[in-house]
């Protein structure tokens, strides 16, 4: 199948799926946490505009409805709420440094080309505009993945593990044009309270360590030796 | 054909050349101007070069042929990869005999002529720059080859003619490669040309410089040649962004009037592309040495994704 050859809007559901994978590696190599923040609003807001487009080019109405759940959950209401968080501990100027970003970058182009040779038999099966889509929706699962191994604070790993959400929700809508009406919403509900409950703990977290560091955990003792 | 086409060629290598300096001046007077200075004219770096070349050009007794062979070196390879690109015409009859990869190869040349004669004076700086220039551009050369690369796909040739005109010939296709692939090559060109994030061209402040450490011991002529030329590498880029990737109006006939208008949109083109490196330059600030491996790196990745997205989205 040939980009040429398909009509303008399909080409522009691939364009803005390029788009959504860069997100991804933005994720992964940006060091301050409220950019981080502003980079998974982004994501939220052009999977929603991909939903969109797939939902005008096969005709399903349902999915513009969880293109609305998906913009208005991940594009407004967690990004909103993270950022309500890190306003309130005064981490606004906070970074979580990655060690050796170049390597971790060039890690993620790994994953890229091995989640692609992986989706090529399932892709073969199915002939939408959204088939190569999929090797990409199990890139941005294992970018997410690798997103919570390289990062120290406790808010970036939650956005690492809500970028994985995006990615199984970008999977479900390549493959199959998306879930059944019941499993998203509980879906969404779900995801709904985990950034609450995140929340939650992100206050104990920073009452006990003073610091959303996570390696602080490990300690056995509070003195350092 | 073909002797109008060998008279263009050379039209074409005398207009970058001659009009390279122009667009340095229109891009500080821009950027004058958004920083709330009193620009001055757009001409100044026309009369800069005139001042320098009526100069005595003073050499250490130290330096070797290097030193000296240099500047005319790094001017000649310059004008040689001029030639290739196309500017106005499409199918000009030298690009035939180079492909992007050899160009890749002409700005090898020249960087490595210009660091072997900022070591050559045996200063402190000039082994500094020299050493930093290097290091930039280790970094920056990998991803503008996967840009290159990315761009050979798409076209199917390593030809800047042909890549230009099968990207004319498709019309407006949204392709997400060619996409990753223009940021890719916007950061690469800002590392390769010394612009903001990474040097700041009009500073000799000792800590920050790169290009201009290695240019520290020329005077006269010499320095006029090397001053020049970047000014004429900083065209050649900006071109190379603007045909690739909105080729539209270029000329890809022999007639006057098809001429004298790709001229116009070439020439309104870079006006906006400067205009956008202008306004980047204002609201930027010049980033630590040791970030600029990240810089480039974000350069790389954008390149990369280029290629795996025309890989995995668009065959």
């Amino acid at each position: 199948m040939h980009l040429i050859s398909l009509p303008i809007e399909e080409q522009a559901i691939l364009l803005l799926a390029g788009m959504v994978l860069f997100t991804s590696f933005i994720l992964l190599a940006q060091p301050r946490i409220v950019s981080t923040i502003h980079s998974f609003a982004w994501q939220g807001i052009l999977l929603a505009l991909v939903t969109v487009l797939v939902a005008y080019d096969t005709g399903l109405h349902h999915l513009y409805i969880s293109a609305l759940i998906t913009f208005l959950m991940k594009g407004l209401f967690i990004p909103w709420l993270l950022h309500r968080l890190i306003h309130k501990m005064e981490f606004q100027r906070e970074k979580d440094i990655i060690h050796h970003p170049a390597l971790v970058l060039l890690a993620g182009g790994f994953l890229v080309i091995f989640c692609y040779s992986t989706a090529l038999p399932i892709a073969k099966m199915s002939n939408s505009v959204t088939q190569p889509i999929i090797g990409l929706s199990m890139a941005m699962v294992m970018l997410g993945m690798l997103m919570l191994i390289t990062r120290r604070k406790a808010v970036s790993q939650v956005i690492g593990f809500m970028a994985m959400e995006n990615g199984l929700f970008f999977a479900a809508i390549s493959a199959t044009h998306g879930m059944p009406m019941v499993v998203e919403l509980g879906i969404a509900f779900d995801v709904f309270v985990a950034s609450i409950i995140f929340g939650i703990f992100f206050f104990h977290i920073k009452n006990s360590f003073d610091s959303l560091d996570v390696d602080q955990m490990s300690k056995l003792s509070e003195i350092d030796r | 054909m073909n002797l109008n086409g060998w008279m263009l060629v050379l039209l074409q290598s005398a207009l970058f050349v001659l009009l390279s300096p122009l667009l340095t001046g229109w891009l500080k007077w821009w950027k004058c101007h958004l920083q709330n200075r009193q620009a001055p004219p757009m001409t100044q770096p026309y009369y800069d070069l005139w001042k320098l070349f009526g100069k005595q050009a003073l050499l250490s007794k130290n330096t070797s042929f290097i030193f000296r062979v240099t500047p005319y070196m790094i001017s000649g390879v310059t004008l040689l990869a001029a030639s290739i690109i196309p500017l106005i015409l499409v199918r000009v009859p030298s690009a035939a005999s180079a492909d992007v990869i050899v160009l890749v190869g002409f700005f090898a040349l020249a960087r490595f002529f210009q660091a072997l004669a900022g070591m050559d004076t045996g200063t402190a700086f000039g082994g500094m720059g020299a050493s930093r220039e290097m290091t930039v551009s280790a970094l920056a050369e990998p991803a503008m080859l996967m840009a290159v690369f990315t761009l050979s796909m798409v076209a199917h040739s390593t030809n800047l003619s042909s890549v230009i005109e099968s990207i004319l010939s498709q019309g407006l296709v949204l392709r997400p490669s060619l996409l990753f692939t223009f940021f890719g090559l916007l950061l690469v060109a800002l590392a390769e040309t010394g612009r903001i994030p990474v040097d700041n061209p009009s500073t000799h402040l000792e800590l920050t410089m790169i290009h201009e450490a290695m240019i520290l011991e020329y005077s006269g002529r010499m320095l006029a040649l090397i001053e020049w030329t970047s000014m004429t590498k900083l065209m050649i880029y900006a071109v190379l962004i603007v045909n690739i990737f909105f080729p539209w109006g270029i000329s890809q006939r022999l007639d006057f009037a098809n001429i004298l208008f790709a001229f116009m949109a070439v020439c309104g083109k870079l006006m906006v592309l400067t205009l956008v490196l202008a306004i980047s330059e204002t609201v930027l600030a010049k980033m630590r040495f040791f970030r600029i491996p990240v810089f480039l790196s974000l350069a790389f990745t954008l390149s990369l994704l280029g290629l795996l997205s025309h890989i995995i989205l668009e065959i």
